[in-house]
C-alpha cells in the first residue's frame, strides 16, 4: 500500500437501479502507468470520477497520493490532475490565456508562470497558436491544450480519461509520445482507454473492466497469454492448395466461414510473416491473399467474460479486424 | 471576494468582451420594447401618471430579466463542455466558479439598465426621487439582479442542454410583463390580476416606481426585499447543490 499512488477498496456506484462499479479493487504503484481498459459503459469514467473526487462512491474506499477520496477531497485535488474525455478548455480563451488561467488558480508567481506557460506550449508545440481563440483549434490541439493546462499544476498523479478517442492517428502517436514523457519524468498515470493497442503500448499493468467488474488484472503480457493470440490468415485459389498447405503448417486451421482460407498462429511480426511465405513458396503453394490479424479488445472481452463487449468500440487503431500488411 | 473569485471574474469579464452580440442583445431588445410601449402603445393606456413615467420601472426590471438568458446559456456551456470539472478537481474554491458569474452578469445588466435609463430620459421621464432615493432605487436593482442571476445559475447548471437553459429563463423573461410593468394590476381581467397582485415583480416595480417618482412604499419594499432575499437563496442553495452534484 505504502508505494501506491492509487489503491481502491471495493468500490461500489449504484445510479438509480443501475449498478456502475461493482466491487472495483485497484492498485496502481507510483511512477507507473495503469491503464483501464473497457467498452463504453464499462464504468471507466466513473472510477475516474470516484477516484478524482468529482462523485462519491457508494461504498469501499480509495485513497489517492496517500490521501482518502472522501474525507480528504482538498489533499487529493492538489496532487492530481485530471484530462477528461472531452477537452476541457475555455473556448472563448486564447490556448495562452488557458495556461495563464490555470497558473493563476495554482497560485504561480508571475515569473514562474510565465516561465511555465512559455515551455507548456513550446512541449506541445502549441507556441505557434498561443494568441489564437481555442475555440479555432483543431481536435488533435485542444487535447493536448486540454493536457497542458492539467499540467500546469505539476500534479503527481494525472488521470487520463481516454484521451486519444476521435483523435487521428498522427494526434494519438503525438499524445502517446507526451505520456511517455510525463512518466520518464515521475508522474503516476492512471489511463482509460477502449484501445487494446494503446493499453499495451503505453501501460505497465492494466486491467480490464467489464460492467462495473474487473475481470482481468495484469501486465501486458500477462493478459496477451490469456487471450487468443494474433494470426495470419492466408487465402488460396484452391482446395488442393489449402490441403498442400494444412500438411505443411501445423496449428492452422480452416477459416469457419471461408474453407479456402486457413489460419495460421503467428506473432504476426513480418520475420516470421516472410518466413511463412517462404516456406509456402518453396513448396509452390501459391498465396492469393494473406492478412494479419491482431487481438483487438471484443477478442479480450469474448476471452474473458465469455461474451462479446455489450457496446463494441468505436473505431480505432486496434479494432479493425483485419490490419492488411 | 476571494483571490479565486477574481480570476474567474476576470475569466468572464473576457467572454464578455469577446462576446459583444450577447451585451449588444441585452441592451437593445429591452430598448425596442421600451419603444413600442411607450412610443406607439402607451398612448392608449390610462394610468393616471404620464406613460413614460409610469413605465420606465417595469422597463429596468424588464431589462435585468431580458439580459439573463446569455448566463444561463454560459454557464450550461461551461458545464457541457467539461471546463466545470476542470475547476471541481482543482484545490479551488467551489462557490468561486458562480458568484463570478453572478458578478459578471450584474455587470452586464447594470450595463443594459443605463442605456434604458438614458432611453426614458430622451422619450421625457422625469423621475422626483430624491438622493437617497436614488440611491435605494440603484440597491433594489442591485438586488433585484442579484437575486435573479443566482436563480437563472441554478436554472443553467439543471438544463440538460445549451438550448434547454436558454428556454429556462423563458418565464422569467415573461414575468415581468405579467405584473404591473405595463399597466397597474387593478386595470387588468380576473385572474390575471391576482396573478399580478401575488407574484413577486409587482412589489418589486412597485417599490421602484415609489423610488423613482419620489413616493416610497414601504409595505411594498418589505415585499420586495423579502421576494429578492427568498428567490437569491433559493438560488443560491440551488446552484450549489446541482455545482456539486452534476459530474
Amino acid at each position: 500500500m505504502s508505494n501506491s499512488a492509487i489503491a481502491a477498496r471495493g468500490l461500489r456506484k449504484t445510479y438509480k437501479d443501475k449498478t456502475v462499479l461493482d466491487g472495483v479493487d485497484l492498485d496502481v504503484g507510483t511512477g507507473t502507468i495503469f491503464s483501464l481498459l473497457g467498452p463504453n459503459g464499462a464504468g471507466k469514467t466513473t472510477t475516474v470520477n470516484v477516484l478524482t473526487t468529482l462523485i462519491k462512491a457508494d461504498g469501499g474506499t480509495a485513497r489517492v497520493a496517500g490521501h482518502d477520496v472522501a474525507t480528504e477531497t482538498k489533499a487529493v485535488r492538489a496532487a492530481i490532475g485530471v484530462t477528461g474525455q472531452f477537452a476541457a478548455v475555455d473556448e472563448l480563451l486564447t490556448g495562452q490565456e488557458n495556461l495563464q488561467l490555470m497558473a493563476d488558480l495554482n497560485r504561480l508567481g508571475s515569473g514562474d508562470a510565465r516561465r511555465v506557460v512559455t515551455d507548456l506550449l513550446a512541449r506541445f508545440d502549441l507556441t505557434e497558436s498561443a494568441q489564437k481563440l481555442a475555440s479555432t483549434y483543431s481536435g488533435g490541439m485542444r487535447r493536448k491544450l486540454d493536457l497542458a493546462m492539467t499540467l500546469v499544476g505539476s500534479p503527481e498523479i494525472i488521470f487520463l480519461d481516454e484521451p486519444t478517442t476521435g483523435l487521428d492517428p498522427r494526434s494519438r502517436r503525438t499524445m502517446w509520445d507526451i505520456i511517455r514523457q510525463l512518466v520518464a519524468d515521475g508522474v503516476t498515470i492512471f489511463l482509460t482507454t477502449q484501445y487494446l493497442e494503446e493499453a499495451d503500448r503505453l501501460a505497465d499493468r492494466i486491467a480490464v473492466l467489464d460492467q462495473g467488474h474487473l475481470v482481468a488484472q495484469g501486465t501486458p503480457a500477462e493478459l496477451k497469454r490469456q487471450i487468443p493470440g494474433s494470426h495470419v490468415r492466408l487465402q488460396f485459389a484452391s482446395d488442393l492448395q489449402v490441403d498442400a498447405a494444412l500438411r505443411l503448417l501445423p496449428g492452422s486451421t480452416r477459416d469457419d466461414e471461408d474453407d479456402l482460407i486457413l489460419r495460421v498462429p503467428s506473432d504476426g511480426g513480418a520475420k516470421s510473416v516472410r518466413a511463412l511465405l517462404n516456406e509456402l513458396d518453396a513448396q509452390s503453394i501459391e498465396v492469393e491473399e494473406f492478412s494479419v490479424h491482431t487481438p483487438d479488445l471484443d477478442d479480450v472481452f469474448l476471452a474473458l467474460t465469455g461474451h462479446a463487449s455489450t457496446e463494441a468500440a468505436t473505431a480505432g487503431p486496434a479494432t479493425a479486424k483485419e490490419n492488411a500488411r | 471576494m476571494s483571490t479565486d473569485s477574481v480570476i474567474m471574474l476576470r475569466r468572464n469579464f473576457k467572454h464578455t468582451l469577446r462576446n459583444p452580440v450577447a451585451v449588444f442583445n441585452a441592451v437593445l431588445l429591452p430598448i425596442v420594447i421600451m419603444l413600442m410601449f411607450v412610443g406607439e402603445i402607451g398612448g392608449a393606456f390610462n394610468v393616471g401618471v404620464k406613460y413614460v413615467d409610469y413605465a420606465t420601472p417595469g422597463m429596468i426590471v424588464l431589462t435585468i430579466c431580458y439580459g439573463l438568458s446569455a448566463t444561463a446559456l454560459a454557464v450550461n456551456s461551461d458545464m457541457a463542455k467539461g471546463i466545470i470539472n476542470r475547476f471541481k478537481v482543482m484545490d479551488i474554491s467551489r462557490s468561486a466558479v458562480l458568484s463570478a458569474q453572478v458578478v459578471a452578469t450584474m455587470a452586464r445588466t447594470l450595463i443594459a439598465v443605463a442605456a434604458i435609463i438614458g432611453v426614458a430620459f430622451a422619450l421625457g421621464f422625469r423621475p422626483h426621487a430624491s438622493f437617497p432615493e436614488w440611491l435605494g432605487a440603484i440597491g433594489l436593482i442591485l438586488l433585484i439582479s442579484f437575486a435573479t442571476s443566482w436563480f437563472t445559475i441554478a436554472l443553467g447548471l439543471a438544463a440538460k442542454t445549451p438550448e434547454s437553459a436558454g428556454m429556462t429563463v423563458v418565464p422569467l423573461i415573461l414575468l415581468p410583463f405579467l405584473s404591473s410593468a405595463i399597466v397597474p394590476a387593478d386595470k387588468m381581467g380576473p385572474g390575471i390580476r391576482q396573478f399580478a397582485e401575488y407574484q413577486p415583480f409587482t412589489p418589486i416595480i412597485e417599490t421602484l416606481r415609489g423610488l423613482l417618482t419620489g413616493h416610497p412604499s414601504g409595505s411594498n419594499a418589505i415585499t420586495a426585499i423579502a421576494w429578492c432575499a427568498g428567490i437569491a437563496l433559493a438560488g443560491y442553495l440551488w446552484s450549489l447543490s446541482s455545482f456539486n452534484k452534476r459530474a
